[in-house]
This record gives structure tokens, sequence and C-alpha cells, in this order.
């Protein structure tokens, strides 16, 4: 694990961008005009992988999952992906924690790993020249781990400082509150990274149970993308992945009913500006309306510069810097979110903008010129954030994770234009719902009725 | 410097960090092999070739920035920026996203001390329309009340997300202004509340007609694009602006700094004490420049990742810290710092832990870095300009930010030519001439007094 930098503050690195950039991750893709060739590539033991292959840099990149992250973390061991995550890369098989580090640094092999609240992720980049080598590091950190103390507790006390440091973060506040109101007892409510009281009680048998149970072949999703023919990433599949077992663990998430809808809650926090999350039942990835909620989520809030929200929140009256809009498609629990930061004094005037955006869109829907707008933008737009070998890889565990078919990247922007305006209306009737709206807001509001408060320090 | 937030379905990309990696100097590469021109009017204009996705990277890159604001007016260049995403006199307001919007684009815009930059992300058919628009807004750009005052309300809000809400950004804002005694570099880049507030349109518009100019310009043009036809693109549009008289870009000179300073600061949203501490240091282009390669070495050595010395000492050896590194960015046009960095582990106290941080500067000048790690620091460096290429912006935004801020196209090619040179005399000779207690400030942010709230 590379080390967090949780104080560093460069005077270079502050440069100020006019607006945030918003991507929502479920909608992924490649360029319409440029149709990628993906190869299914099926290794000699039977290890499924999409292949890019670009000969056009000497770099190979690619990404892997396994289903199954911190929503399987088991109660009162939250963080429990998390923490595996930072620790796979810390010493495995013979080599120990520095001198697996040093490996990777002197053939400027980059590996890491992530947790997702439904999924396990890992990302490896290489130069041709060390290809072999960084897939074998790669192979040793999935299937032997040590999880030697002194690493593990190195790493723990780099969790816990980032927990610590993130406490009061207004962001990490409303996300957390508002994902314990809406989902309740469900896993999902859990924090990825967990709390310091669970991340303090992980044991090392926890870690080893994890990785037996998560990291099998039955359940892995790959995508390779550059310098590399199918021929060659066959066998390489089963030197890497061989070795794992054949089965994953089964588990079970259930179906989240979302909770708490119409609350407002406060948390009180010293802050002069509110950092507000709002967000009802929003829609599954396989659902056939997903991309008509797409096109209607790009209007109301998705799009960067030109979205409703933007326009009546930030463009005519500057009560925020950000606002936007995003679906939030988890894998058994499906929400319509969104965000906005404003000056306490006018938290009240912006959620009261936002309801109302949100009714006149359900009343109305929106316009047969917003709509061919809207299509246009997510056309053309689809191809242009995939100008690198690892975005692409990503893609392709995403494609496959979602279940959407290798035809999928070509059918995309299909699917976009297929949408009608009754596509849309039906969509904005049935899932939004401003009364329904949860609201979290932290800071000192005024002008909002709260139907729970949190006060400082509880 | 903006915290990505935490929810795994969206992703806010700081163009803080894009920015920084490259500038940072781990990416520059001999082998961008750039066109290089210069219209008749005296914009530069840079082309990078890469044909692998029918994608194009469209930037406008203006000298100018939050440094070369007139005293007492701190944020006019960046809320200069904002401003120009309204009208102009041949485009409504809101047209110029509208119309980027319906061919499915991307656009933003940035600005630091050195340069205020503008792009665009979309389909090579497109490139002509894009710089149609952002000639466009290079000299007609209009400005009312009506458009101004939101805007510095939405600039008000950007200042309490980024910097107000934020102890972490509280505190460096403060360590800037103790760094530096008489640079601008010690004002914030979006400026003083008390100044936005201030902040005329008459301001914005002396400032407007000072900077933008095509003379003090650079187009940089990244993706699927021909040089020649970029060339006759660019003659097209921004060839037809005529060059302006520019001021030479003059800041108030640092004086020697001659005692340690210290900014300690208490708040009670603090639950994570955390230090750092800068050192001044040349730049590509300011101050003994013979030292800044290698110090980008050095501080790879020093500071890099998990197999840096502090790393390994101070993190994973003594386990003192929590995690711990060091920075270094030449890419500034007047002087810039060397810093060190670290959080504490839980319990441990911040002296302990800035004790050995000391140690470990008084080893590396007692007795030098070595051979073998200069030998793998350069490898990683010269590795780093490989994976440069991996992209379309990013190597568009290297070229950028090198010609906005004192360097050359040549520079920017030469660069692992230049690190390969770098002896370990050197990288020992430039940590002798940057770690003086005399010239550096250190912030410290710890949890109100008496006090650490869960």
């Amino acid at each position: 694990m590379k080390p967090v930098m949780i104080a560093i503050a460069a005077r270079g690195a502050v440069v100020l961008s006019l607006g945030l950039f918003l991507i929502a991750a479920a909608v992924v893709g490649v360029s319409p005009a440029r149709a990628f060739d993906i190869q299914r590539v099926i290794s000699p033991g039977g290890i499924e992988a999409w292949l890019v292959e670009d000969r056009t840099l000497p770099i190979v990149s690619a990404r892997f999952m396994f289903p199954g992250g911190a929503a399987t973390d088991p109660a009162g061991k939250e963080g429990l992906a998390n923490l595996v995550s930072g620790l796979l890369d810390e010493g495995a098989g013979e080599l120990d924690s520095e001198a697996f580090q040093r490996r990777l640094a002197d053939q400027s092999i980059s590996l890491s790993f992530s947790a997702s609240l439904d999924g396990f992720s890992g990302n490896l980049k290489t130069l041709s020249r060390n290809r072999d080598e960084a897939f074998d590091l790669l192979r040793l950190a999935v299937t032997q781990p040590r999880f030697d103390a002194r690493a593990v507790e190195r790493i723990r006390a780099q969790v816990l400082a980032g927990l610590a440091a993130r406490v009061n973060d207004p962001n990490r506040i409303a996300q957390q509150t508002f994902r314990e109101a809406v989902f309740g007892d469900h896993p999902y409510s859990r924090p990825v990274s967990g709390t310091a009281e669970s991340v303090a009680a992980i044991t090392e048998t926890d870690l080893r149970t994890f990785v037996a149970r998560r990291l099998a072949r039955s359940a892995l999703i790959i995508g390779v993308v550059g310098d590399i023919s199918a021929a060659e990433l066959g066998p390489l599949l089963d030197a890497t992945f061989g070795d794992l077992p054949e089965r994953a663990e089964a588990f079970t998430i259930p179906r989240a009913e979302p909770d708490a809808a119409g609350e407002v809650i406060v948390v009180e926090r010293d802050n002069p500006q509110s950092r507000v999350v709002f967000g009802h039942r929003g829609i599954y990835r396989d659902d056939p309306d997903y991309y008509a909620a797409t096109v209607l989520n790009h209007v109301l809030g998705g799009g960067n510069f030109t979205s409703r929200l933007y326009d009546e929140v930030r463009e005519k009256r500057g009560l925020a810097y950000s606002v936007y809009s995003y679906l939030w498609p988890l894998q058994n629990g499906a929400m319509w979110m969104g965000g906005v930061g404003t000056e306490n004094a006018a938290v009240g005037q912006s959620i009261d903008l936002i309801r109302g955006q949100w009714a006149n869109a359900r009343e109305f829907a929106i316009s047969q010129d917003e709509l061919d707008r809207s299509k246009a933008n997510l056309i053309g737009s689809f191809g242009l954030r995939f100008d690198n070998s690892s975005r692409i890889a990503a893609t392709l565990v995403a494609v496959q994770f979602r279940d959407l078919g290798i035809d999928f990247l070509n059918r995309r922007n299909d699917l976009i234009a297929a949408v009608t305006l009754g596509d849309v209306k039906r969509v904005a009737a049935e899932l939004l719902d401003p009364a329904g709206l949860t609201v979290v807001v932290v800071g000192k509001p005024d002008g909002v009725t709260a139907t729970q408060t949190i006060s400082e320090g509880g | 410097m903006i915290l990505p937030f935490r929810l795994p379905a969206i992703r806010a990309m700081a163009m803080s960090l894009a920015l920084l990696a490259p500038l940072a100097g781990a990416a520059q590469a001999q082998v961008f092999d750039p066109t290089t021109f210069v219209l008749d009017n005296g914009m530069e204009v840079v082309v990078i070739e890469n044909h692998r996705a029918p994608v194009v990277s469209h930037m406008v890159w203006y000298k100018a920035g939050a440094a070369d604001e007139p005293a007492g007016k701190s944020g006019i260049a960046h809320y200069l920026e904002h401003l120009m995403f309204k009208g102009t006199e041949t485009r409504a307001p809101g047209e110029f996203s509208r119309i980027i919007a319906d061919i499915g684009g991307r656009e933003n815009a940035f600005t630091s001390q050195d340069y205020t930059g503008y792009f665009q992300t979309v389909a090579p058919q497109h490139l002509g329309l894009m710089m149609e628009l952002e000639a466009d807004r290079m000299t007609g750009l209009v400005l009312t009340d009506a458009i101004i005052e939101p805007e510095r309300k939405v600039i008000l809000e950007e200042r309490r997300s980024r910097t107000d809400n934020n102890p972490r950004s509280l505190l460096s804002e403060q360590v800037a202004a103790a760094t530096w005694l008489n640079h601008p570099y010690r004002l914030p880049i979006i400026g003083w509340a008390h100044e936005i507030e201030a902040i005329t349109r008459a301001d914005l518009e002396r400032f407007y007609e000072t900077w933008y100019a095509p003379n003090n310009a650079v187009l940089v043009v990244s993706g699927d694009v021909e040089p020649a036809a970029v060339r006759r693109l660019a003659e097209e549009t921004y060839g037809k602006i005529p060059a302006r008289t520019l001021p030479p870009r003059i800041r108030p000179v640092e004086p020697p700094q001659i005692a340690p300073r210290e900014v300690v600061m208490r708040d009670t949203r603090v639950n994570q004490p955390s230090w750092s501490r800068r050192y001044l240091a040349p730049s590509y282009v300011a101050g003994d420049t013979e030292h800044a390669y290698a110090l980008e070495l050095l501080v790879e050595i020093f500071g890099g990742g998990a197999t840096g010395r502090i790393y390994r000492s101070v993190v994973a050896e003594q386990a003192l810290a929590a995690s711990a590194g060091a920075w270094y960015s030449p890419g500034e046009l007047d002087l810039t710092t060397f810093g060190l960095w670290f959080t504490p582990r839980p319990g441990v106290a911040i002296e302990a832990v800035r004790t050995a941080m000391d140690a470990q500067v008084a080893t590396l000048l007692e007795t030098g870095v070595t051979e073998d790690e200069l030998s793998r620091a350069k490898q990683r460096l010269i590795d780093s300009a490989i994976f440069a290429r991996d992209s379309v912006g990013g190597p568009a935004r290297v070229f950028g930010a090198a010609l906005t801020t004192g360097q050359t196209v040549a520079d920017v090619e030469a660069w692992p030519d230049r690190i390969r040179a770098v002896t370990v005399d050197q990288v020992n000779a430039a940590a002798r001439a940057v770690f003086d207690a005399n010239r550096s400030t250190t912030g410290i942010l710890l949890p109100a007094e008496g006090e650490s709230r869960t």
C-alpha cells in the first residue's frame, strides 16, 4: 500500500478548476466511433479475461475484480475488505513487505487493490519488459499474502489515521448519515473503511478468512489492455490465478429497501457552509428503463454545466459551487442521489429549489429539445474519457460485472438513442418523488425544518 | 486542493491532482515528439499526435495566474476564469457550454499561481469549432453586473467548500502566507474572502485586457489530429486576433529568509494531527536552477512512495508515523519549495516523529545518497515518461504548464536525459543547498486544546 497523503499541502498542487467533474461510474463505455475489438480469452486452465490488444505503447494494464466487497464484512469487523486491500502488496510468498515493495518500485510496476461495497478489485500496470515479473508479483499477492504482524499494524495505523482525519469531514458525515438512515441494518449502511473500533477488532484470521472466501477463480472478472496478444495472455492467466481456489464461498446480500423517505436530518457542525446530500429509491442497472433514467438524470442534475439544478441553483442564483444528481445502482440497492454545498443562510432556499426541480420534472418530465440534446451529449461524450489503457481495462471489468454482454460497448449508444419522451415521462412519474427525498444536512443551516437533529458530539 | 468524495458511485476528479503529477516532474519524456510553431501574432502552438482513439484535447493556456494580480485584489484570475464561461459580443451567456454539451464534448478550466487554462475534449471533427469559440472569448468577453454578481457568490461558496470548511486547507493557506514574505505566492489562488467581495468589474476587465492576448497564450492540441490541419484551423481563428503590448511579468522578489517560521493551528474539527515543513527551493527557472533535476531525484530517493528513506525509517522501521513523505514541484515561474510531511500514528506525539524526520535529514546531509539509490530512482523517473504517454490530456498539460512557467518544448523533451545525467555529488549538493532550517516554514495541525471530538 502506498502511503496515503493526508497532510500534504504543496502550493504547487493548488490549482482551482471551474467545476467538479462528476462521472457516474455506472455508465461505462468506450468510443462509439472506434469499435473496440474485444477478445474473449479463455486460458488453457479455463480462466476468462476480456482483452483489447493495443501495441501503441509498451504498456500492459490489467484490472480484475472479485464480487463481494465491504458489504460482506462481518458485523463488528467493518473495514475488513478495505484492510485486506491495503495488505496484499505488503509482503507475499518469500518476500517481506520491503522486498515486495522494492520489486514493484525497481521495475516501475503499479499494483494496487481496493474495496467497494460490492467488490474487491485490483489494478496492475507495467511496462512490457517487466510484464512477467509484474504478473508474478500479482500471483504472489493474491495467492500467498503474508499478513506479517508488523505490516498489518502499520497499515492498520494508516487506516485509523485516515479515519481520524475524516471524522469531521462534512462530506463523509453527510454520506454516512444518509446511508445509515436509508439502509438501516442492511450491509450497505456500513462504512467501507470501517470505524476505529471495527478496524481495531480485525484479526489476522479475519484477513486470511476473507482471502480464502472471496479470492477464487469462479468469481474472478478480468480486463486486460495493451501490448499483449491473446496467445500470450492465456498462459499468463493460468500462471497468475491458477493457484486460487476453484470456488468462492457463496454470500447473499439481501435487496435493500430504502427507508427514511421524506426525512430531513440535520447534523449540527460548526462549518460556514452546509454540506447537503439527498436521494431516494433509484433504478437497477439491469432495468430496461435504466437508459431513460440516465437521460432524465442528465437533464435534471447530471450534465456538467448545463443541468437544470446547475442552472437554477448555481448559474441563476449563485447559491452553490457544486450541485448535481446521479444514479447510484448498487447490485442490491438502487438510489437516485444528489448533493449541494451552500452557505448556512441559504440552505433552505437551495433545498426548496432542488425539490422544486424534482417536482417539475416529475410533473412535466422534460421537453423534446432537452431529450434530444441530452441524448446527443451522452452519445457524443461516451468515448471521450477512454483515452488510456487503465480506463479501458476498468471498463472491460465493469461491463462483465454488470453482465452487459461483450457487444455492449457497440450497443450502448443505440440504447441511449432509443429512449423516447414517453420512456422518460414514465420513469419520471414512477421514480421522481420530491416529498420522498431523504435529505441530510451537515452544518448550521437556516430555513430547514428537520425531522431529526443530531447535535455536535452526538 | 479538493478531496475526492468517498461515495463509490461518483468520482470527483480534482484537476489539482491531475496537474500535479506531470508537474512534479514524473511525466515528461523525450518521446512526446510534438510539432511546434508560432502564429504570426505570436501565439505559440504545440501539437501532440495520438491516433489511438478519435479524441482530441484542445487547450489554451494564458501566461497569467493568481501571482500576476495587482496587490490587494487576490482572486481576480480565478474569478475571471469563471466569467469566461459567460457571454461574448457574439455568443449569449451559457451558449458556449451549451454548444459543447450538444456535441458531446467535455470542458473545464483551471487557475494556478502562474497560469490559467481552458480546455475541451471533443471528437476530432469539432476541433475547428472549439478554436472558433475559444478565440471568440479571448477578446469579446462581455461582463455586466448581472453576470458577475451571482458568480461572485458561486466563488465564495467555492471558497467555503475548499477552504473554510476544511481546517487542513485553512492551515495550508496560513503556511503559504508565512512561507512567502513578499512574493505573491503567499496569497491563496481563490483569494481572501474580503478581497473577493471587493473585486470590481473594472478590476476584472483590466486583468482580461492586460493578459488575454494571443501573444500571451499557448495553444496545445493533443490527440487524433494532423499538425498541418491544426495550423490551418489555428490561423483561421486565433491567427486573426491582433497581438497586444504585454507588460513584463515582474513579481515582487522574496528577501533572504534568515529564520525558521512555524504556524501551529488548533481547530475543534481536527482529530488527526499532521505536520509539514517546506524549504525554499529553486524551480526549473528560478533560484539556483542547477539543482532542480537533482532535487527531483532527491525527492524520489528520500520521500518516494513506500521505498523512500522516510517511509522505510519513520513509518515502517520506527513505527512512529502512519504515513510520511516528501514533495517537490519544480514547475513554478518563481521559487518553489521542497516539502516534508507526516501524519503521526495514533498515540505518537508530533515531536517524536519530527525528531526522527530531523535525524533522517541529518543522516542524508552527513552521508549522502548512494549510487544504488540514485540509479533506481532514475529508472523510475525515466520509466514514468513512458507511462505519461498513455493518455491524451496528460501530455497536453505537461506542455501547457511548461510553456507558461518559463520552460521550452526542448526542456520538456530533454527531461529524461537531464534526469539520467544527474550524479550522486549533484544530489548531495542539492540536498545541502535546500535543507537549511533558516529557510523553512513548518505547519502543524492539532486538535483544539484539551479536546478530541469523535
